[in-house]
């Protein structure tokens, strides 16, 4: 896991001092609203419905245990309790107040955490693959380069107010767990027939009001080059990108207006000059911060694992959890384990202060203190001995993490919406949780299968919706909530734009749509085939009758 | 349509409503507003002051003689989550 050098903790810990020192100048007067606002939102602190709200970094959605038990502990001293893990790896607490910023600053810099690149024009937290460095068919370790792109874009002072914000997320196998093709960057890391290390770099994708999937601006570029070639990327937008409308700023926009073969030439000539200024990270700097990665000291287990099997056998709960949780390890005997933020009726992605203490022992008595946060609001424990398994899933059990439900229909993905986002149209959360507790019965559930529902409170898609099998965008239609469903998008390496199916629904009206769109799946279905298949295959069509008559 | 003063205490970012003599935490406390452009100014006073951020008036309506918002994001900011009735005003006050 990466551990800060002198600089890095020389940047946090001065970010803490002048905060402290810019809050104090707000309480005192010395600074206006006007004058302090961007600078508070440069911490991470907005102002949300019912107060601050305080978004916490988590590079690569990477966590320690000791800075999960951190991120427990300013739940329970600085917030109601809890916090809320986000679509971008992070967690947000809701209940923060001003004045209790600096300190929580302090207490986050003492586990080398910060909230610095969650809100701003600037390049945002860089995302990546949960099971990162766990699972089988990776490249190599996506969170080396990912951490080489953190350590270049914190505080670059070109890309520091760039037209709008900025994200970039990097995957290495093939199967996409962090939805590259739906980023302003999307990196996919490769190997060529030599066995050399490279990248297919996309451009120009984002979600919001102009969904739009990234486009190929080059499909190899050798590892040697990759902060040059990036930053040639940067310096095209910042020059081109339009700052005289808010919603036309991102680049997703530009890549669109001037088209892709444009764009790519802009971005090689300006590559042409980058180069020569010798950005690029030398091959010995890689490997030392590849070094912070190194695999922990698995042990040699042969499986089939006797203790593990048994239990299989004996308890039927255990074997659901492990079908639908648990995946594949690179090492023979392990195995990477979701944890479920999404208990049937529950909130998505909410956690207490007690479960994350808990989750952080699990994670140091079962897998190496690593603990991961998935960009589908859940956390994953990536490194779990089979033998261990039975214990692991006793304790998640017990803290009520343990929903077998990783992938199906109510492992939904829903933003904060009307109930804390100042932003939002309608609500969000109770949408999840009644669709949620309509398809209570597990069994029913698993019948179902894959099924990726994604609930946004406002076009802003935070939730993602237009990357859902089954996307649920919230709006305000004459001061009532309602909302629009759009089918067959995917955040997945088959992305894809859902498709607005008609006229909005109730809040009642959403989730018998959702269920009778199910059903129609369920009849029409052919053998092995996910929702996102059949509605493929089919189009839209039967579904819209399905819903509409 | 009646209105009254909301806005963010500044050390706190709790949600507050102006009385006609300071800030409550309770709509149902709010003070009617009679003049908008007064109320206006004092909101922007009130921000000079140091006391509040980002004042604005709401519609509400009298429930039991008393100011409760219309708008169902404000019932939200003056009640608390929907999702969580065990936290914020609506478990507090
Ligand atoms: S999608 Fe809209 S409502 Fe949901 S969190 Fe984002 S801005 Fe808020």
């Amino acid at each position: 896991m990466y551990q800060y050098d002198s600089f890095d903790a020389a940047i946090v810990q001065t970010r803490v001092e002048q905060f402290r020192d810019q809050v104090a100048r707000r309480l005192s007067g010395e600074l206006s609203e006007e004058q302090f606002r961007p600078l508070r939102l440069m911490n991470g602190f907005y102002l949300q419905l019912h107060a601050y709200m305080l978004r916490v970094a988590v590079p690569y959605g990477t966590l320690s245990s000791t800075q999960l038990r951190a991120l427990a502990h300013i739940a329970r001293k600085y917030d109601k309790g809890y916090g809320h893990f986000t679509t971008r790896q992070n967690i947000q607490y809701n209940w923060i107040r001003l004045e209790d910023g600096p300190d929580i600053l302090a207490d986050l810099a003492a586990v080398e955490m910060h909230a610095i690149q969650t809100s701003g024009n600037c390049i945002r937290n860089i995302t990546t693959d949960q099971f990162a460095g766990a699972v089988a068919g990776e490249v190599v370790d996506p969170r080396i380069w990912s951490e080489v792109l953190r350590q270049w874009s914190t505080f670059h002072p070109e890309f520091s107010f760039l037209p709008r914000k900025f994200k970039i997320a990097v995957t290495a196998t093939e199967q996409d767990r962090a939805a590259v093709q739906w980023h302003d960057i999307g990196i996919e890391i490769l190997k060529n027939a030599a066995g050399e290390i490279g990248f297919k770099v996309l451009a120009g994708g984002g979600m919001g009001r102009t969904p739009i999937i990234a486009k190929v601006v080059r499909e190899w570029l050798p590892a040697e080059h990759f902060l040059s070639y990036i930053e040639a990327i940067m310096r095209v937008y910042n020059r081109y990108g339009r700052r005289d409308n808010i919603y036309k700023a991102r680049i997703k926009i530009l890549v669109h207006e001037i088209g892709i073969e444009k764009f790519r030439e802009e971005v090689e000539a300006e590559w042409q000059q980058v180069l020569p200024t010798h950005i690029d990270v030398p091959a010995a700097e890689v490997a030392r911060i590849a070094a912070y990665f190194t695999p922990p000291a698995f042990e040699t287990i042969v499986p089939p694992v006797a203790a593990h099997e048994a239990a299989l056998k004996a308890d039927p709960a255990f074997a659901h959890w492990v079908a639908r949780n648990v995946v594949a390890h690179k090492v023979p005997g392990y195995a990477i384990a979701t944890i479920s933020l999404k208990p049937v009726g529950g909130i998505p992605g909410d956690a207490s202060a007690d479960q994350m203490d808990a989750i952080a022992d699990l994670a140091d008595q079962y897998s190496f203190g690593d603990v991961r946060v998935t960009h589908e609001q859940n956390l994953v424990l990536p490194h779990v001995r089979l033998a261990d398994l039975h214990a692991v899933w006793r304790k998640l059990v017990e803290i009520e993490v343990a929903t077998p439900n990783a992938g199906l229909v109510s492992d939904i993905i829903a933003c904060p919406g009307l109930d804390y986002c100042t932003l939002a149209n309608a609500r969000s959360i109770p949408i999840a949780q009644d669709i949620a507790n309509r398809f209570a019965d597990l069994e029913r559930q698993r019948d179902i299968g894959e099924l990726k529902i994604k609930i946004s409170g406002c076009i802003n898609a935070c939730g993602h919706h237009h990357a859902g099998h089954i996307g649920i965008l919230g709006v305000d239609r004459k001061g009532v909530e309602n909302y629009q469903i759009s089918l067959g998008g995917s955040g997945a390496e088959d992305a894809s734009l859902g498709e607005l199916i008609g006229p909005g629904f109730n809040d009642a009206g959403v989730v018998d749509a959702v269920e009778k769109l199910i059903e129609k799946y369920r009849a029409i279905r052919q053998e092995g085939e996910r929702f996102l298949d059949t509605y493929r295959r089919v189009g839209a069509q039967p579904f819209k009758e399905a819903v509409y008559g | 349509m009646s209105q009254i003063i909301t806005a963010n205490d500044l050390p706190t970012g709790d949600v507050v409503y102006w009385t006609g003599a300071g800030w409550t935490r309770d709509a149902r406390e709010a003070a009617l507003v009679t003049d908008t452009a007064a109320a206006e100014a004092l909101g922007k006073a009130e921000v000079k002051a140091r006391r509040v951020i980002d004042p604005y008036l709401i519609d509400i309506e009298l429930v039991d003689g008393k100011p409760w918002p219309t708008r169902y994001r404000e019932i939200v900011r003056a009640s608390g989550p929907s999702v969580r009735t065990d936290l914020g005003k609506q478990a507090e006050l």
